[in-house]
Order: structure tokens, then C-alpha cells, then sequence
């Protein structure tokens, strides 16, 4: 059995837009594992968003806590859970978040530049099979490619995880393929702690693990046996 | 070390915003510019003054006398405050110059027997002062010698106190008393018929059978010495020799009309810029504000990769630092080179021995300041909602803007105003503190270009008042000393001279209350017609009987109304005291003048009327035959031709206006094109979508244009009689801080400079607008319908 790597005990969240409150967590209990690829499942509106928001540092429980080894996510000040996005994870999402002012290696280079011990940004988009769209700027390029820069630039910091909200949900069936086969790469190669949210049941199949999500709550989580080649995913 | 990707970004998000980075860069350089110029002009103007009186030993109090004797000196020396007193002899001569037909005047000053002038030292710039024991050899102004093609060698004719006399250039000087140099009565500086000469003691003192005495004395007061103290005590020493009243540096006339430049441009440097850089920091808010909306996925990414807020705020001041560089650099060329161009023009007006527009680090450092302080405000509150943007929250969409059914909107209900009407309405609503500003903004475009258009107006009316109803004379023909009538007699006898009337300057103190003011009386015959004074509405206004009318300004400064007592101290013969009432005031745009009827004033004075100017109309085809008969005429010290001041005067500022004009109307421009390029251009980021919509919906372009261009011309239309108010403010504000001692501006407001000013807006605003609407022609439905926002 690895180590924990993400584990929560009761987190919540509410989001409160003037009288009306909205439950968009209530009470998740989660544990991952270090170097495993997990996909969240669940519908639209059911949390996996704001949790994985949360894990990742961008936004704060309103109870509970979380933990990303043996630190607490949720005592962290802003400036600490800033350090902490910058050392430790990557983000990958659906609309790609390129700037379009700035070529793929560029986009890359951003991360590379405040990292620790990054890779060169050309090694990063090789790995993700761009090696010949360096200097190309994302209007440039299709939504798959930018999806593989944005991947790119997720992992050239050897981040510690990487958290991927719908990498394919803007994408057809075949440059969607592409871009999950760039992930399971990453995992293998790298060893990277993958988390990928979907609203697409078939991506489960490429899992280690699935969480699957329903109204703010952990409803069941699976352990696959055997996992599925990108490949043979179709959607 | 390469550049950071971010600064990459930067630079390219600057080079495809270009025209609206320049549209601001361009506002923010008018203030630079403006700074630059007015504070480096004022600097060099100032320190180059500073310099020139220090070296020169510019006097701090001076006094002209009768004829006092040199054993006053001692006595004066020993007044407490004085440090320096020098005595001179100073005369007024007239000139035969060689190829001018008139005769010229000068002033002649003498130089010591002994050592160099210990005050108001000549600069010597060509040749050598006169010998000592020279009788006939004389040192001029620079000016005088140019104007008149003289070289050290050249002669010239003069008649020194009625005695004719051939004299030789021994060289050029300039003084620092003579910096801005006017000859008696002149308006304008003319070098060609005065100039001021230099003159051994001894040769002057048997020319004004003046030996062992002086008619001049000029002072250099110690550390603690002030002139308010001295000039009394000078007054009473000299007062039983016919002393013509001490007076301070502030009285000095070539100093007051420098001083009066340097407020000016004081003025200049206060009032402008800060206008230019308000409006900048505005346009920087306003551009701002829309990037980092559009930019709200590249706030939260980066963010999200763990970049500090420093760096976030970092990202954006420097786009607002980099557009108030390219303001900087460009209002700093375009500011030194108009000061190189203004220090060109201030050696045509004024004689300095140097004056080079000398880039001072200050000026530059000030302008980029204020440039970086406007750019850095304007960016505040963007920068602020970047920095506040959570991470997480700057990764969904914006919401769309909430509005509210207003006021507005039930008045166009109920108006029945069309749908794309109601957009172009709740637009301005929608953002009611950018409407505002824009409106504020383009009112001061309207308003500059109204100060543009009344100067020429107000100068007109200068002109017209000035020189067609008062200084109506062809000539004036300058006495060398006060005559009685007959003089008059000769001058009318003189070939081609159609009137003659004469004149009389008394210098007088004037006192009301604890006010006073030292002048000269101009005493005129009740019938005069060529040289007389009007009132308000245009009229000719004569002092009745003993009664006195004062200029509008005097009468300010002396808080005097009509019916009022006046008391007049006069400076010459037995110094009398008069108590005298005021009778009118009149508009007067030239100094600060009193007037009194000539023979009341004689009785009041118990002596014969007397005259110290004669006026003339004279036949101009036959002015060679008048002049030359000038020269022969004895006690005629020279000619003021009016027909020519009112040619320079018209040419000195029909050029200056043109360069105003130009410059008025360039500023204006940028400020409208500024305001409503930007604001074309952020409204069409704003509503492609929407705008793509209706488009698709089946909208034509007219009317999907009139949505964009309707609430700029909105704004544009509602910024015109803001303008004309703010503008009627500036013109009435202009006026009172152009009001001198020295000369004033008539508040002119035609119908035409509203019209004009709103014209040039009104056109700047829609040619920046047409060039936004060819984007909406190219819009591209399918495309803009897909992009997120
Ligand atoms: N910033 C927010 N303000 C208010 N409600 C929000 C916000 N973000 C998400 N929600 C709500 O929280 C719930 C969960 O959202 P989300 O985590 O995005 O779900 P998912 O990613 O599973 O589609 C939804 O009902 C959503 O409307
Ligand atoms: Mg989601």
C-alpha cells in the first residue's frame, strides 16, 4: 500500500451569494494515493470542482480540514497555499487557460520560471508530443494541442500532483484521446499523483482509483483491477 | 539574462493595444511637455537672470534727479541699508542715424572717470568702452547697433543737449538694466530708434553742464538693507535737488516686464498640466479596468501556478508604467524642443548675453514623476481587483453586468425610445463614473480650444481700443525736456504735419488711503482727438476741470471709484501735493495711466501749461521732408511712429497666435481622440457579443453602429456646454493672471468660439469613433460568438 498523499475529514463548503446558500460540499472524507491516477466522476453541479479547487489551494473550506501529506490545507495563509501551488502542484484546465499573447514554449516557461527545478519547457512539450509547435502562439494551434501545452505546462515543474478539471470536456473523442494519453504517460513516466475530474464515465476505465461524486458527497470509490489503454476510450 | 515571459507578454499586449496605448501616452505627454517647457524655460530664464544681475551688479534702488550735488554722495552712502551708491549722469539725446529719415532717441549714461561702473556694469560684447578723455566716442546696445547695421568705427549723429555732435562706435554692450528695452513712450521694443549710449563722465558732465553734480543715482542695498526703507530716505536727500522719486527693482521697467514673463510661465506650470495628467490617469483606469476583466483567466492562472499578488500587481503597474513612459520620452523631446524654441524667441524680445535652454535634470525628473504618479493612480484600482481576485473565482466567466431598471429607463419607456436607443442609454447608466469623466474630459478639450480662439479676439479688441480709438496719432514727437506752447507752434509749422496736439507726463505718486502707486500723469488738452482715452463702452471719456480719470487697473489697485479724492504727490518742480477727485474711470490695456485735463493742471501747479510730447497726424507721403526737418527742430528728442508699432504689434502677434493656435488645437484633439478612441474601443470589447448577437439577429450595421458610436457622440454632445462653461472659466481665469502692472486682456466671448471649439471636438470625437465602427463592419459573427469571455 503507498502513502496518502491528499486525505480530508469532513470538508464542506458553502457558498453563500446573498440570502441564498449553496452546499457545494457537504462533508467529504477522502484519502488518495501517492502516485496513483484518479479520476472523480460525478454530474455537473455536484462538487468535484470545489474540492479539487480546494486540494489544490486555490480556494478554502468553509469546515473541515484537508491535508496534503502531513500539511493542513486549511490553516495555510494565502501566502503559504501560494508557496504551495507554486512547489507542489499543476494545474490542467478544461478551457486550457493558455495566454494567448504568449507561444507554447512561452506558456510553458511561466511555470518554468518561478520553479524550483523545472525541465526545460521544449523537454516538457516533447513529452506531451509538441516538440515540433514550440514557437507557435494557441490561436495557432487546435484544442487538443492546447490542451497538450497546457499539460506541458503543468508538469514541467515535476510537480508532486497534478489536478486536471475536465482536461477533455471542450474536446472531440479523438484529440480527447490524445490529450489522456499525454496524463497516463505523465503518471507512468513521472510518477506524477494524477487527479482528473469527468463527467465522462468511460475515462474511469484509464483509473487506478474512482471517486465517484454526487451532491457535494463521496456516494462510492473503486479500485480497477485492470486499466484500460487510452486507446480503446471513446466517448 | 533573457526577459521574463510575463515582460514578453507585456511588450506584445502593448504593441497590439498601440493605438490606444498612444492615445494615452499621447494626453500624458501634452502635461510632460508642458512641465518641461514652462519649468525648464523658467529655470534657465531665472538662474540666467540671477547670474546676469549678480555679475553686472544690477542696482537695487535707483532715483533720476534735477541736478544734485556729488557731495551727496557721502551722505547717501552712509543711509542705513546701503552698501552701494553710485551717482551717473543720464540724458535723453536725439539720434541723426545714418539711412533712417526720422530722427531716433537715446538714452545716454555716463561711465566713470575712474575704474569700471561699480553698479549696472556694461557687458561689453564688441570693441571697448569709450576712452576717458574722449569727447566724441560712444559705446551702444547690441541691439541699437544690429538693428542699424553699426560695426565699432561706424558715427553717428547726435544732439546732445542742443549741441550737434558727430560721435564714433567704439563698441557694443548689453546692461542689465536694459534687458527688455522701451524707449519713452513706446508700446513695443524698437531698436532702430532708441538705443541706449554710453558716454565718458567728464564728456556728459560739460554736454549737461553737469560738472561736480549728478541727474542719476543707483543703489546696492546690504544683506539686511530693504528698499521700502531706503527709497524714502533716498527721496527726502534728494528732494530739494529736484528728485524724480526712488523706486525698487519692482519698478524698474525692463525688470518688472521679465518678472512678468516669469509668472507667466509660472502660471503656465500650475495650471495645464495637472488637467492633462487627470485626464490620463483616467484613461489608464478606464483601459485598465477592461484588461484585467479580459484577463481574469490569466490573473487566476497565474495565480493558480503560484505567483504572488506582488507579481500579479507587478504585471499590471508596469503596463501602466511603460504607457507612462512612452508619454514621458515623448512629451520630453517634444518639451525640450519648444523650450530650445521659446528660449530662441525670449533673445528676440529680451537682451541677454546668453540665454540657452538649459536641460535642467529637475524638470525632467518632475514631468516623469507627475507622468509616473497619473499612470500609477490610474492603475490603482485595477491593479486592486487583480490582486483581490481569488484564484479560484478568477476561473469561471464573469458574470454578466447586473442592471437595473432606472429612472432612465421608464423616462425611454415611456418616451418610447427604440431598442438600440435603450442600449446606447443604459450603457451611460451602466457605468455612470465613466461617463462622467468622459464628459468632464471632453469638456476640457472644448474648453482649451475656446482659450485658443478668445486670445485672438480679445488681441483684436487690444488692438481696436488701443490703437484706433485712444493712440490715434501717426507719430509722436518726444521733447527733451517739458516746453511751454510754443514748441507746439513749430511742430505744427513742420512740413506734412496735419494736427499736433500736445502732451504733458508729470511723474507723480498717487495715494488713496495706504495705497499709492508711482506713475505718470498724462495731461491732455480737453479738445484732443488724436490721443484721448474711452471708457468701457467705448466711448472718449476728458477729465472735466480739475478733476483726474484713472485706467480701470489703477483704479483697482488704488480702490478708488468715481467720485472718490485722490492724492497726487507730484515728483518735479516744487513737488507739490495735490488732492484731486476722480471723475471717470477707462479701459486702458497698456499700463497703468492717469489723465488730467493739461491746463487745469497748470493752474493746479501755479506755471504755464507745459508739454513733454507732441502728437501728430501727420501726411505720410511726405514723412521725408517731416523727419528731416525733426532733426533740425531743437529740443525734439525723438519719434515714436505709431503707424509702425500697430504693424509689429499685429505681426509680433499674428505670428505668435498662429503658433498657439496650432498647438491649442493639437492638444485638444488628442485629448478627444484619447478619450473617445478608448472609449470606442473598450465598448466594442465589451459588447462584440452582443453586438454579434444582434448582428445575427438581423440588425444592420447602421444600427448595430449606432449602438457603438451612439453613446460616445452622446457623451461628446452633453460634453459641449460643460465646455463652454468651463471654458468661459478659463478664458475669465486667464484674463486675471495675465492682468499686470504692465498690460491686460479685454474678456472677449464671440458666439464664434463656442462654435469652433465644439466643431473641432465634435469632429475629433466622430473621426475617432468612424475608425472604431470598420471593426464592427469586420466583425466576425461566427467567431466572436465562440470566443469565451
Ligand atoms: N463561486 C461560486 N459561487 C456560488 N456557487 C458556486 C460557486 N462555485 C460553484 N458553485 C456551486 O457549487 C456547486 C458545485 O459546483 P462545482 O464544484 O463547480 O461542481 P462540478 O465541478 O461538479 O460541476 C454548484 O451548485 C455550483 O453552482
Ligand atoms: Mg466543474
Amino acid at each position: 500500500m503507498s502513502e496518502l498523499i491528499f486525505r480530508s475529514e469532513g470538508l464542506t463548503k458553502v457558498y453563500r451569494t446573498g440570502d441564498v446558500s449553496v452546499y457545494a460540499l457537504r462533508g467529504v472524507d477522502l484519502r488518495l494515493h501517492a502516485g496513483e491516477l484518479t479520476v472523480l466522476l460525478g454530474p455537473s453541479g455536484s462538487g468535484k470542482s470545489t474540492l479539487l479547487n480546494i486540494l489544490g489551494g486555490l480556494d478554502r473550506a468553509s469546515e473541515g480540514q484537508a491535508w496534503f501529506r502531513d500539511a493542513e490545507l486549511t490553516a495555510m495563509t494565502d501566502r503559504e497555499l501560494t508557496v504551495y501551488r507554486r512547489d507542489h502542484v499543476g494545474f490542467v484546465f478544461q478551457f486550457y487557460n493558455l495566454v494567448a499573447s504568449l507561444t507554447a514554449r512561452e506558456n510553458v516557461e511561466l511555470v518554468t520560471e518561478i520553479a524550483k527545478d523545472p525541465m526545460p519547457a521544449a523537454e516538457a512539450l516533447a513529452m506531451v508530443g509538441l516538440d515540433k509547435r514550440l514557437d507557435h502562439f494557441p490561436a495557432q494551434l487546435s484544442g487538443g494541442e492546447q490542451q497538450r501545452v497546457a499539460i506541458a505546462r503543468a508538469i514541467a515543474k515535476r510537480p508532486e500532483v497534478l489536478l486536471c478539471d475536465e482536461p477533455t470536456g471542450a474536446l472531440d473523442s479523438k484529440t480527447g484521446v490524445q490529450v489522456l494519453e499525454a496524463l497516463e504517460r505523465i503518471n507512468t513516466e513521472l510518477g506524477t499523483t494524477t487527479i482528473v475530474i469527468t463527467h465522462n464515465a468511460g475515462i474511469q476505465a484509464m483509473a487506478h482509483r474512482v471517486v465517484f461524486f454526487a451532491d457535494g458527497r463521496i456516494s462510492e470509490v473503486r479500485e480497477n483491477d485492470s486499466r484500460a489503454q487510452p486507446s480503446d476510450i471513446t466517448w | 539574462m533573457a526577459m521574463h515571459v510575463l515582460d514578453r507578454k507585456l511588450l506584445r499586449d502593448l504593441k497590439r493595444m498601440w493605438a490606444q496605448v498612444l492615445a494615452i501616452a499621447l494626453v500624458l505627454a501634452c502635461g510632460v511637455m508642458i512641465l518641461v517647457l514652462a519649468i525648464g524655460v523658467q529655470r534657465s530664464l531665472q538662474d540666467t537672470l540671477d547670474a546676469y544681475y549678480e555679475r553686472n551688479r544690477f542696482a537695487e534702488v535707483f532715483s533720476g534727479a534735477k541736478r544734485a550735488p556729488e557731495s551727496l554722495l557721502g551722505e547717501i552712502r552712509a543711509l542705513p541699508g546701503v552698501r552701494v551708491a553710485e551717482t551717473r549722469i543720464v540724458g535723453q539725446v536725439v539720434l541723426d542715424v545714418p539711412g533712417l529719415s526720422e530722427p531716433a532717441a537715446g538714452r545716454v549714461i555716463s561711465l566713470p572717470e575712474i575704474d569700471v561702473p561699480a553698479l549696472n556694469l556694461p557687458l561689453v560684447v564688441t570693441g571697448r568702452p569709450p576712452a576717458q578723455d574722449s569727447v566724441d566716442e560712444v559705446m551702444v546696445t547690441r541691439a541699437f547697433a544690429d538693428a542699424n547695421g553699426f560695426v565699432a568705427g561706424d558715427r553717428f549723429s547726435a544732439n546732445l543737449n542742443g549741441r550737434k555732435r558727430e560721435l564714433t562706435i567704439t563698441g557694443t554692450a548689453l546692461s542689465p538694466e536694459y534687458i527688455y528695452v522701451l524707449g519713452p513712450g513706446a508700446m513695443l521694443p524698437d531698436n532702430r530708434r532708441f538705443g541706449v549710449l554710453w558716454m565718458p563722465r567728464r564728456a556728459l558732465a560739460a554736454a549737461f553742464d553737469l560738472q561736480g553734480a549728478f541727474n542719476d543715482v543707483s543703489l546696492a542695498l546690504t544683506r539686511e538693507g530693504r528698499a521700502e526703507e531706503v527709497i524714502p530716505a533716498l527721496d527726502r536727500i534728494l528732494a530739494p535737488y529736484g528728485g524724480a522719486g526712488a523706486y525698487g527693482r519692482a519698478e524698474q521697467a525692463s525688470h518688472i516686464f521679465i518678472e512678468g514673463e516669469l509668472t507667466q510661465l509660472r502660471a503656465l506650470a500650475q495650471i495645464l498640466p495637472p488637467i492633462f495628467f487627470v485626464i490620463s490617469a483616467f484613461l489608464v483606469n478606464m483601459v485598465l479596468a477592461r484588461i484585467v476583466t479580459l484577463e481574469r483567466g490569466v490573473i487566476g492562472l497565474l495565480k493558480a501556478l503560484g505567483y504572488s499578488d506582488l507579481a500579479v500587481a507587478g504585471h499590471f503597474l508596469k503596463f501602466a508604467s511603460l504607457v507612462a513612459a512612452i508619454g514621458i520620452v515623448i512629451g520630453w523631446a517634444v518639451g525640450s524642443w519648444l523650450a530650445q524654441g521659446m528660449a530662441r524667441l525670449y533673445t528676440e524680445f529680451f537682451e541677454f548675453p546668453y540665454l540657452v535652454f538649459d536641460p535642467r535634470g529637475d524638470s525632467y525628473a518632475i514631468s516623469a514623476a507627475a507622468g509616473l504618479v497619473a499612470a500609477g493612480l490610474g492603475a490603482v484600482q485595477g491593479v486592486r481587483r487583480a490582486v483581490r481576485m481569488p484564484p479560484a473565482v478568477a476561473m469561471v466567466p464573469p458574470a454578466p453586468p447586473t442592471f437595473k431598471r432606472g429612472l432612465s429607463d421608464r423616462l425611454a419607456t415611456w418616451a418610447r425610445f427604440s431598442q438600440p436607443s435603450m442600449m446606447v442609454l443604459r450603457g451611460i447608466t451602466r457605468w455612470p463614473g465613466r461617463a462622467t469623466f468622459s464628459v468632464l474630459a471632453i469638456s476640457a478639450a472644448v474648453a482649451m480650444l475656446m482659450s485658443a480662439s478668445f486670445f485672438p479676439d480679445s488681441l483684436d479688441e487690444i488692438i481696436d481700443t488701443s490703437f484706433f480709438r485712444q493712440n490715434r496719432q501717426d507719430a509722436m514727437l518726444i521733447l527733451t525736456r517739458d516746453q511751454t506752447e510754443n514748441v507746439v507752434e513749430d511742430v505744427r509749422h513742420l512740413p506734412g504735419v496735419i494736427a499736433a496736439e500736445p502732451m504733458q507726463y508729470l511723474p507723480v505718486v498717487l495715494r488713496h488711503g495706504h495705497l499709492s502707486r508711482r506713475i505718470a500723469i498724462e495731461a491732455r488738452d480737453p479738445d484732443a482727438t488724436l490721443s484721448r482715452v474711452t471708457d468701457a463702452s467705448g466711448q472718449p471719456v476728458a477729465p472735466a476741470g480739475g478733476g483726474i480719470i484713472l485706467s480701470d487697473r489703477l483704479a483697482e489697485r488704488l480702490a478708488v471709484k468715481p467720485g472718490d479724492k485722490v492724492q497726487v504727490e507730484v515728483l518735479t518742480g516744487r513737488r507739490d501735493t495735490l488732492t484731486v477727485p476722480v471723475t471717470d474711470i477707462a479701459t486702458v490695456y497698456f499700463g497703468l495711466g492717469a489723465y488730467m485735463d493739461r491746463g487745469a493742471l497748470a493752474r493746479l501747479l501755479r506755471s504755464p501749461p507745459q508739454a513733454s510730447v507732441v502728437n501728430i497726424a501727420m501726411d505720410r507721403q511726405r514723412a521725408d521732408a517731416l523727419y528731416a526737418a525733426a532733426k533740425e527742430t531743437p529740443g525734439l528728442a525723438g519719434t515714436v511712429l505709431l503707424f509702425q508699432t500697430r504693424a509689429s504689434f499685429r505681426e509680433t502677434i499674428s505670428r505668435n497666435v498662429l503658433n498657439t493656435t496650432v498647438v491649442y488645437i493639437l492638444i485638444a484633439v488628442l485629448i478627444t481622440v484619447g478619450v473617445t478612441y478608448n472609449g470606442a474601443r473598450i465598448q466594442l470589447s465589451e459588447r462584440a457579443r452582443e453586438l454579434a448577437s444582434l448582428r445575427i439577429l438581423g440588425f444592420s450595421r447602421a444600427e448595430v453602429s449606432y449602438i457603438l458610436m451612439g453613446e460616445l457622440m452622446l457623451l461628446s454632445i452633453l460634453a459641449q456646454p460643460v465646455g463652454w462653461l468651463l471654458g468661459w472659466a478659463f478664458a475669465y481665469a486667464q484674463v486675471k493672471s495675465f492682468s499686470s502692472d504692465l498690460y491686460s486682456l479685454p474678456f472677449v466671448m464671440n458666439p464664434a468660439t463656442y462654435a469652433k471649439a465644439s466643431l473641432v471636438v465634435l469632429a475629433a470625437s466622430a473621426a475617432s469613433a468612424l475608425i472604431v465602427r470598420r471593426r464592427i463592419d469586420s466583425l466576425d459573427l461566427v467567431a466572436v460568438m465562440k470566443t469565451r469571455e
